[in-house]
This record gives C-alpha cells, structure tokens and sequence, in this order.
C-alpha cells in the first residue's frame, strides 16, 4: 500500500515537474477521425488533424481565410483565366524521403479526377484539362473554363499532395510534405505526431503533438480543468465555460467558422413552395433569443454567407423577428392556424436544443411543430439523400458553398433559374472586385427567395492553457494548424 | 458430463450463428449506408458509386452475409469500413482495454461484496447490517456512469492523483496504464458489488437456517467457523449466478464507462461503429460479445458442477 502511495505521489511530482519546459501539445477534438487521408473521406476531424501539419498542398488557406503559397511559391494566370503556371518549392521532401516536384502534383490531380476516386470534393478537381511539366520546378494546370475559386480550392485539405509510393497507406499512416511527421495513432485515443527534422520550411517550435479525443462535453471538461489536455480548439461545452473562464490557467477564445446554421425547407414540398410560407417562417424566428438560448457564440445571418468573408453583405435586417407579419404572410398564403409541420433534428445541440425553441417561436404564428430526433447517419439518409422532409435544422460548414443552390439536385430542392445564372457568372469570374459584387448578388438573391431560413454562424469557442500562443482563434476552414504554436515564459 | 458439456457447446455454436443473422438483418433494416457516411453532405453521385464499389456494398445482402459468415469461420473478420484496417487489429488493440477492466471490475465487486454480505447476515439485524444494506440500497440506486463523472471530479479535478480519462497503454509500463483504469473498474464495480452483496447475503441468511448449520453449532464448531465452512458455501451457488448475469450487464456497462472516461475498449469501438455505420465492425463485435456472454454462461454452469456435485451426479444419469 506504501509502494503504491509512494508511486502515486512520485507520477504527481513527475507530471508537476514536466510541465516546465513544454515543448509538446496536447490538443483535445470532439471526434476521432475515421481515418488519415483528407482526399479518401468528407470527415471534418482528418482535416483537423493532418492539414498544415503532415499534408500541405500547392496553396493553403491561412487564418484569415485567403489564400497563400505554400508548396507553390508563386503563380501566374494568364489572361483568359484558363492557364495557371505555379512555381514549386525546391528542396521539398516526403517524410519518406521522396521528393517533391511537379510529377507530384500532376499524380494527385489526376488521382482525384479518376472514375474511381473517392475524394469528397471531386467537383474541384473537374475543371482541370490537363497538367503539365515543362520542368520538375514548374506546374502548368490548363482548365476547361475559368473557375475564380481554383487557388481557394486547391488550398483545402481535399487537395494536398500526396506521393503515389505512399498514397495506398496513407488512410492509417500519413506520409506528407509537412512540418510534422506521423508517430501512431492508438484507435480510439489519440493521433501521435513529431518535429519533421528534414522539414523544407522553418522548422515548427514545439517537438511532439498528440490529439486526443474526447467527445463526451463533461469528460472534455474533466480534462482540461485537470490539465490532461493543452488546448480543446472547438470546446463542446458551452455550459462550463463560466467555471473556465474564472480560472486563470486557461485561455477561453471565441472566434468564428465558416458554419451557417440554417434551418432547411423542403422547397418542393407543399406549402412551402410558396416563397411567403418561407418568409413567414423567416418572420417567425427570433435569432438573437435562440443564440442566446444556445448559449451560442455565433451571430446571426441572412443568407447562406458568414461575416468576415470578402463580399460579405448584412441581410438580417430583411426578415426582423415580427410574428404578427409572420401571421399575414401564412393567411395568405392559405395556411391555417394549426396547420402542422415536422422538423427533423439531427444530435448537434444547435439542432436539438434549437429546435425546441424554434418549435415554440412557431407555435406563436399557430404551427404546430413536431420535433423528430433522428441520428446523424439516418438524417443523411431520410433528409440529405431522399429529400423526406418538411423541415431540418442543419449547419452547412464548408467554405464558400454556394453552390449547393445551383445543383440539379440538393436536399432542399431550391431551383431557380436566375441564381443559377449569377452563380455560374461568379464561378467563371477570377477578377476580384466582379467576384465581390458577384457573392453580393448571390446572397442578396437567396434573401429575397429565403430557400432555407438563415439562423446565424456557427461560433467557436477555444478553451487553452494560457501560456500556449499560435493556435487559431477563426476557423476558416477546418484545421489545426500547429507550425506556429509555441508556450510563452 | 462429456454429454453436457458437447451439448452445450453445439448449443453454443447454434445460438451464435442466430445472433449473427439477427444483428446482420437488424444492420440491413436500420437506416443509413456508410459510404454516405464517410462522404457526408458534399458527397456527388459517382463518388458515392466508387465507394460503394470499394466497400462492396454493392453487392446483394445474401452475399455479403455469406462472405462475412465464411470469413469468420475462416478466422477473418473483415476490414473496417471507416478505419480501413482490419477488425481482427482493432479488437486486439481494444481487448486490451476492457478485458483487464472486466476483471478489475468483477474481482474488485466480488471481493467487496461477498465479505459484506456474509458480515451483514452474520449480524443480521445489528446495526452493522443495517448501515451495510442501507449502504448497498443506495448503491444499486447509483446509475454508474453518474458516478464515474462523479469519481472524476472528485480524484481528478479536486484531488488530481489519477486522469480524468484516456489510457495510456500498456506499453508505457503497467502503472501508467493501470492507474487509467482505477476509476473506471470503480464506477463499474460499486453499483454490481451493492447487487452482489443483497444477493450474498440473503443466500448466506437461507443456508444459515438450514438443518446442517445447526447440526454444525451441535457439534461443538464456533458460530464463525460454521459460517464460513457450511454455510458460505452453500450460498455460493445463487452468488455464482449473480456473478455470471452481472458479466453481461459489465458488457453494456463498459458501453457507457468507457465513454465517459475516453477509454478506447471494445464498449466504445461499438458505440463509435454503430454511429459511423461501420457495419462489419458492429456484426463481428455483436458476435463476439454474444459468445463471450454464452461462453460465461457455460462456465457458469461447470462452476456449479463444482460447487454442487449433485448437479453432475444427476447429468450423469
């Protein structure tokens, strides 16, 4: 019994002492990913595991959001808008020890464009023709028309460079270009990874990485009140962070994410294909009483566009909270009070919490909402792939993804011919100020037809240690970025 | 007692092959695919074909059924739909994390219970017995994953002398991965123990009314000495019963523990894989689980064989 008092408070020292001269992380995530490769599976967590720190691509994305070099360190675009010409970092290697040059990038191109690939964001490969290599230090990339959202594209996570000697492995054991090289992943714990020593860039300040993860909110906040966690970038726990924020160990940050919560109407459905159901509804919903309902960080939105991107234009004033519109608009429109609508929730607390106060803000226009809980797996089935429902609440997370009102077919069914027009004019604009004036037009367009309820953008809180420096305080794209952490003192 | 136990191994084998056609029609039944899973919202048609293709689920239910059947028999349990990797690497790697932790449990409910409920009988209706089953009555009450969060707070945010949660495996030494599971095995445990000693003693207060024990106090033996020779043993055979019951409830228990405390078990790979769809891992561990309960079941009844040899006596005839 002695023996283990004595080892029990020795393991206790030894962790107090550790702590002094850090040069690791420990970072919490609420999800593990299902695997490493960003290019095989749509899964948030890869990309906020390898992004930026094993896998880079030829441009990235940085903490604002714009694009930047990276494996390119400069490019050209001829005047049509169809020829793209990137000047490669020389002296890059593969954690393997393979190098890096323009045959690299003309592989993971065209493995992503294949009949059999699985890459989640295939689309954004599709207007490439053709890659060439007039020399291993130069990539030429010819496009079948121009796309103003090419270099922002090739800077996602779905568009890193891989080598064809380790792309088969790379779902359980990364090999990229980046700053950190893969140690091991214990399933179901954590992803270990170390300081690349070859690394081609400035060398990352902290040596070692682990990301844990820990989805349960009460278990992640066990964990970082015990300090067994550095950081938790997207903190799931919006109810502790009044005992956090009191303690002067840790760091709460709020920032922002490229989440629009929406709550989605079956446009094809009656009778929310009249455009004044749809209004009505927008009436009907006090944004600033459900954010704070949620506790939510986020603010809130009207249209499928977050604050802070370029060509951002404030729409909330276009449907203000007023229930007795709301009234007008449904009589109408010839629905009748106690007409009954069902919302379907999938397991975000946005969508289950929210629902029940958006549930009682409708009942006040005289809907009766019925609320069905379903799980992740059967709303991707019933709402996103058979289109069976009235209504859902839903954050749509990827940047820039206007497109989901052009398609021939999306879950909401919204098709108008007039955005589709705009909307393709955006995408073969790269002139930046047309591009500006373009997104204007697209947000102003979904205002006025209101597809889907615009709620607001998804907030994110990080919780972390308080002498950690270099951590993301946005998240433009999902990542976690570790090339520029390091502990002060 | 060769009879019972081939009958009870053919048993065996039939009852997991049932398991297996129900949790594989279950799987069928419930709604969600995988492959649109792993490609979530942003998912076009060809991609969603191509993966379906990777995965074979393409292929009809029957088939599948009979390929995954065949590999099992075969020893192969198929490669993880979302983890890529196969399932027979991550059951080794999470065996390692909930067998030890079963054990710790069930010793540790054991080696509490039993004392306790043979005291408590012992002194039936002294004070000790009372706070002891009062004790108890508030145990079985305790839902455990309660007081694992509860344990936490207490002995890793107040008092930080043991993590919060996580494994830090065995490979790092046995105490860094042993003090992982401190916790856990208590929260898992406290709530069978207070079960098991109501059990024990109510079974040792039966045989302690019986003919025998008073013929034993005749002969001159002490009050203690009787207990523990007569009737203790005697009131094993209800207690050995609890214990194999409580095995299957130490399944769904880790379930749930090893989600409040992270730790990655067999019990959270199947939460995970159910969520994620990640159908083959979901069917070999429904299977594995279920004939790991049967296997103790069986052990169970060769306990009693041993406990009781009436029971073998009467096999035999």
């Amino acid at each position: 019994m002695n023996r283990i008092l004595a080892t029990l408070i020795a393991t206790t020292l030894f962790a107090g002492t550790a702590q002094a001269a850090k040069d690791s992380i420990i970072l919490g995530m609420p999800l593990e990913p299902p695997m490493l490769d960003p290019t095989a599976g749509a899964a948030a967590a890869i990309k906020e595991v390898t992004y930026a720190n094993i896998f880079q691509g030829l441009t990235r994305i940085n903490d604002k959001g714009e694009v930047a070099s990276q494996l390119a360190k400069s490019w050209t675009i001829s005047g049509d808008g169809l020829t793209y010409t990137f000047a490669l970092q020389s002296g890059v290697k593969f954690h393997d020890g393979t190098p890096f040059d323009c045959a690299i990038v003309k592989f993971t191109y065209e493995r992503a464009v294949a009949a059999d690939s699985t890459n989640s964001q295939k689309g954004f490969f599709e207007p490439i023709s053709s890659t060439a290599c007039p020399d291993p230090l130069t990539a030429v990339i010819t496009l079948k028309r121009p796309t103003g959202g090419f270099l922002f594209n090739m800077g996602s996570g779905d568009a890193v460079m891989m080598a064809p000697n380790s792309v088969a492995n790379n779902k359980t054991n990364p090999v990229g270009t980046g700053p950190f090289v893969f140690k091991r992943w214990v399933k179901g714990d954590r992803v270990e990874m170390e300081r690349n020593p070859a690394y081609w860039g400035p060398a990352p300040k902290i040596a070692s990485a682990t990301f844990r993860f820990i989805a349960d909110p009460s278990a992640a906040t066990a964990a970082v009140m015990a300090g067994d966690l550095d950081a938790y970038p997207l903190f799931p726990a919006p109810e502790s962070l009044d005992r956090i924020r009191t303690d002067k160990r840790f760091s709460v940050v709020l920032g922002s994410t490229q989440g629009k919560t929406i709550m989605s109407i079956n446009n094809e459905r009656a009778p929310f294909n009249d455009v004044r159901v749809r209004r009505a509804l927008a009436h009907a919903i006090d944004r600033d009483a459900l954010l704070s309902a949620l506790n939510g960080t986020g603010k809130p939105i009207g249209s499928h566009f977050v604050p802070g991107n370029p060509g951002y234009i404030d729409l909330t004033g276009a449907y203000p909270y007023d229930p007795a519109k709301a009234l007008k608009l449904l009589a109408e429109a010839g629905v009748k009070p106690g007409t009954e609508m069902t919302i379907k929730l999938p397991p975000p607390a946005y969508a289950r919490r929210g629902g029940e106060v958006i549930a009682a803000m409708l009942e006040q226009v005289g809907i009766k909402a019925k609320l069905v809980p379903v799980e992740w797996a059967q709303w991707l089935d019933q709402v996103f792939k058979q289109s069976d429902f009235d209504l859902t609440i839903i954050a749509h997370v990827e940047p820039n993804d206007l497109d989901i009102y052009a398609r021939d077919k999306y879950y909401f069914n919204y098709k108008d011919a007039s955005y589709r027009a705009i909307y393709q004019k955006w995408v073969e604009t790269s002139d930046p100020a047309a591009r500006i004036d373009l997104v204007g037009q697209l947000q102003r367009k979904l205002s006025e037809d209101e597809p889907n309820v615009f709620l607001f953008s998804l907030g994110k809180t990080g919780v972390w240690n308080a002498k950690l420096n270099g951590l993301w305080v946005n998240q433009p794209i999902f990542n976690n970025d570790l090339s520029g952490v390091f502990w002060s003192e | 007692m060769k009879g019972f136990v081939i009958r009870r191994l053919v048993g065996l084998l039939l009852t997991l092959l049932a398991a297996s056609l129900v949790v594989f029609a279950v799987l069928q039944i419930l709604p969600g695919d995988p492959a649109t899973l792993m490609l979530d919202t942003s998912a076009r048609p060809d991609t969603l074909a191509a993966l379906r293709k990777q995965l074979g689920l393409d292929q009809p239910a029957w088939w599948r059924y009979l390929i995954w059947i065949g590999g099992l028999l075969r020893g192969d349990f198929g490669v993880s739909y979302t983890y890529s990797v196969p399932v027979s690497e991550l059951i080794a790697q999470r065996v390692q994390v909930t067998v030890p932790l079963a054990v710790m449990s069930i010793c540790l409910s054991t080696s509490i219970a039993i004392p306790v409920g043979v005291l408590a009988a012992a002194r039936r209706g002294r004070p000790a017995d009372a706070a002891v089953m009062g004790l108890a009555q508030f145990g079985v009450a305790l839902p455990n994953f309660w007081l694992g969060i509860l344990l936490i707070l207490v002995f890793a945010v107040a008092y930080p002398v043991l993590p919060a949660g996580g494994f830090a495996g065995w490979e790092k030494g046995f105490w860094p991965a042993f003090r992982c599971l401190i916790l856990p095995a208590f929260a898992l445990a406290l709530p069978q123990a207070a079960i098991l000693s109501r059990v024990t003693r109510s079974a040792v207060l039966e045989t302690l009314g019986q003919d025998y024990v008073r013929t034993a106090h005749a002969k001159g033996l002490s009050g203690i000495a009787a207990l523990w020779r007569h009737a203790v043993p005697n009131a094993l055979i209800p207690v050995v019963t609890i214990i194999g019951l409580q095995f299957s409830f130490l399944l769904a228990g880790t379930v749930i523990i090893e989600n409040v405390f992270t730790l990655p078990g067999l019990g959270r790979l199947v939460f995970q894989a159910i969520a994620q769809r990640d159908l083959i891992v979901v069917q070999d561990l429904v299977v594995l689980l279920a004939g790991s309960v049967i296997l103790v079941n069986f052990l169970v009844d060769l306990a009693y064989l041993g406990l009781d040899p009436r029971i073998s006596r009467e096999g035999a005839r």
